[in-house]
């Protein structure tokens, strides 16, 4: 067994340990907790992909704005729901069971994609992924547009949450 | 060392936990919990798919970087709805939020 | 791979010929140098903090016209051990209905989110810890993670007043951040690479010449995360009593305590590295060990501008500290990134048709960027100048004061 190999075990199950505790949890806050935990494993997984880059912009991102508006939004939203009652709907079984079978069907289709067991190829010493992602994300024959796109959504995005939740003053 | 297989099962599981998630939880901050982590499935899936099979190119990495915006920009939005909902309805059950139901 | 060139390979295949020698094979082997080399890391920056402590509150006392602590060896260099050793032995009081593992967890991630950041800075050519080629962002990510921690310590203490205190710190956190990382980018962009020792390496002039702005901007916003004077309404004692840290007691306010004095002189060996050239000097590509001096004199000289900052300055209210982020800084940065971008490409476009002499090029291009510079700072202070504040309004005269009435003839006769 390689070190990254197991290092890739031990991530993996806490990863799909703690997303497990995400959606099962009771108590809502331990929910954002669990999430945290979860993006921080696949941030790790990021790293053992040579995708150095994605791993910091996950720490970033996820952990450091996302994973802290859902613990804002919790606790502003907190006196509502019982936090020791079930959290789950009346037809959580009928969630699970998709769930299951979504898993099963995933896997089944998976094991007929062609290298489904190959080995990691060699990168290539001269080429460097991230000066290439910037070269490409900004050349109008690469990725400009959708580059541009996804800054007009962020833009359109800030704008209509601060709109929505806006208090109008009375 | 690592073969492909190990990652795409992996965001195959977390897909579809979040799918439970989404599927069979009250609070609405929850259902988002869920879709969070089925995106994040996704990436891996896509940065995994770049590694093994078209290192030399970029179509992955562009494509992840899209998703990591999307997700952030659907994130912040439909957190505030979730609390604007709150504030008129005093509610964040998913159920009890059917005012255009037919 | 003489000592003095490469002193921590040397060290490392030394021990590894050592461990090798003992019969374990080679994967074991590689592991234990790597959480050596972690530890060796984290150990010191603890042993760097008992040091800091004590030229902090040294210098505290002197600017302000006092002695400081003399009392414990000479100049009381030996003050902060029975500092330590009164905290270690205070008893831990967890709050009633707190959530224990969050509770205990948090000042722990803050600290780490601070250590962790000293395994990209370069003290030598050949000293780093981790040459990762991302580093610039690496740092900025792992300043979220002491974000998190402060939410983290303020919902968990099951006190209204910390989780008040903990949202106005993520607030002040997650604001300073944009222009921190907008600054950060005018580096990147001048030295064309995001690895911290490459950036070192490209300062053929010092960034602070370059581009002084970026330097203000990122010197500014740093002081405010990490949650220094003049922006230290996170822990005010005379605001929320300890704001986010109230219910800590004993090593746990400790390492809050040693996370943010960390985290100050982080930013200072950030800045020296960033913007004042990091171990760069006259004769330290050959002589790794002349790099680290350099660097630690740089570094104590922008810790001393810090805690001169610190002692000076009275504290903003957090209406000024934000409306200063988001109106001044955040405009300011956007644009100092624009212009640079562009002057950038006009060089890259100009200069080779100048033929000018191979030395000459850093300093041609350091002095356009200075003069952008200053044509921003000029324009961004004439426009300042219809938003003085010019005197007071008098919006009404003064109540007359009481007066007692003149007593009656007969009385004073």
């Amino acid at each position: 067994m390689a070190p990254d190999q197991i290092i890739f075990i031990l991530v993996a199950i806490i990863s799909l340990v703690a997303a497990l505790f995400v959606v099962t949890s009771r108590n809502l806050i331990h929910s954002a907790f669990w999430l945290i935990l979860t993006l921080f494993g696949v941030a790790v997984l990021y790293v053992l992909l040579q995708a150095g880059f994605f791993s910091v912009v996950q720490v970033i991102v996820y952990i450091g704005a996302i994973s802290i508006l859902f613990i804002f939004a919790v606790m502003l939203t907190r006196n509502v729901m019982q936090d020791t009652g079930s959290q789950n709907n009346a037809n959580w079984w009928v969630g699970a069971l998709i769930a299951l079978v979504f898993f099963g069907g995933l896997t089944y289709m998976l094991l007929g994609v062609p290298g489904f067991d190959a080995k990691a190829p060699e990168m290539q010493a001269g080429i460097d992924p991230l000066r290439q992602l910037g070269m490409e994300l900004v050349s109008p024959d690469g990725y400009l547009l959708p580059f541009e796109l996804a800054s007009v959504l962020l833009v359109a995005a800030m704008i209509g949450a601060i709109y929505v939740s806006w208090e109008k003053k009375r | 060392m690592i073969p492909l297989s190990w990652y795409l099962v992996f965001a195959a599981a977390m897909f579809s936990i979040g799918l439970f998630g989404v599927l069979s939880r009250k609070n609405a901050i929850a259902i988002l919990m869920g879709i969070e982590l089925m995106l994040n499935a996704v990436n891996v899936n896509l940065i995994a798919f770049w590694r093994y099979r078209a290192v030399t190119g970029i179509a992955g990495q562009a494509f992840a970087i899209i998703v990591f915006a999307v997700a952030a920009a659907e994130v912040a939005v439909g957190l505030s709805l979730i609390i604007s909902i709150y504030r008129r309805r005093k509610t964040v059950v998913a159920d009890d939020i059917h005012m255009l139901e037919g | 791979m003489g000592f003095l060139s490469d002193p921590i390979n040397f060290i490392a295949g030394w021990l590894e010929s050592i461990m090798l020698g003992f019969g374990w094979s080679e994967t074991i082997v590689t592991t234990v140098l790597k959480f050596l080399g972690a530890g060796a890391v984290g150990t010191f920056g603890f042993a760097l903090v008992i040091f800091t402590i004590w030229l902090e509150r040294k210098l505290y006392a002197r600017i302000q016209d006092r002695l400081g602590p003399n009392r414990v060896g000479p100049w009381g260099i030996f003050q902060t051990f029975p500092d330590m050793i009164k905290i270690f032995t205070k008893e831990y009081i967890t709050p009633d209905g707190a959530d224990k593992v969050i509770y205990n967890l948090a000042p722990i991630i803050s600290v780490s989110a601070v250590l962790l950041i000293w395994a990209v800075i370069p003290f030598a050519p050949t000293v780093i810890g981790t040459d990762v080629n991302v580093g610039v962002l690496y740092v900025v990510a792992v300043g979220a993670m002491g974000t998190l921690s402060i939410i983290m310590a303020g919902f968990s203490s099951n006190n209204k007043y910390a989780m008040l205190g903990a949202f106005r710190a993520v607030a002040q956190m997650v604001s300073y951040e944009v222009p921190m990382v907008l600054a950060l980018l005018v580096p990147v962009l001048l030295g064309r690479t995001m690895g911290i020792n490459s950036l070192v390496a490209s300062q053929e002039v010092w960034y602070i010449v370059v581009a002084p702005i970026a330097a203000f901007i990122f010197f500014t916003s740093s002081m405010a995360e990490t949650g220094r004077a003049p922006f230290d309404l996170l822990e005010a004692e005379s605001e929320l009593v300890a704001g986010y840290q109230t219910e800590y007691s004993g090593l746990k306010f400790g390492m809050f305590y040693v996370g943010e004095f960390l985290h100050a002189f982080t930013i200072s060996a950030l800045t020296a590295t960033l913007f004042l050239g990091g171990w760069r000097g006259p004769g330290s590509e050959t002589f790794p060990i002349l790099g680290i001096v350099y660097f630690f004199i740089k570094t104590f000289l922008m810790y001393f501008v810090v805690a001169w900052i610190r002692i000076s300055l009275p504290r903003l209210r957090i209406d000024q500290m934000l409306n200063f982020n988001w109106k001044f800084l955040t405009p300011l940065a956007l644009v100092l990134l624009i212009a640079t971008a562009l002057l950038e490409k006009v060089l890259g476009m100009v200069l080779p048709g100048l033929n000018l002499v191979e030395t000459a090029v850093p300093w041609v291009r350091a002095a356009a960027h200075l003069v952008v510079n200053l044509l921003l700072l000029w324009g961004v202070f004439s426009a300042l100048r219809g938003y003085q504040v010019k005197g007071r309004k008098i919006v009404g005269n003064p109540r007359p004061v009481a007066v007692a009435p003149e007593p009656p003839a007969s009385v004073i006769s």
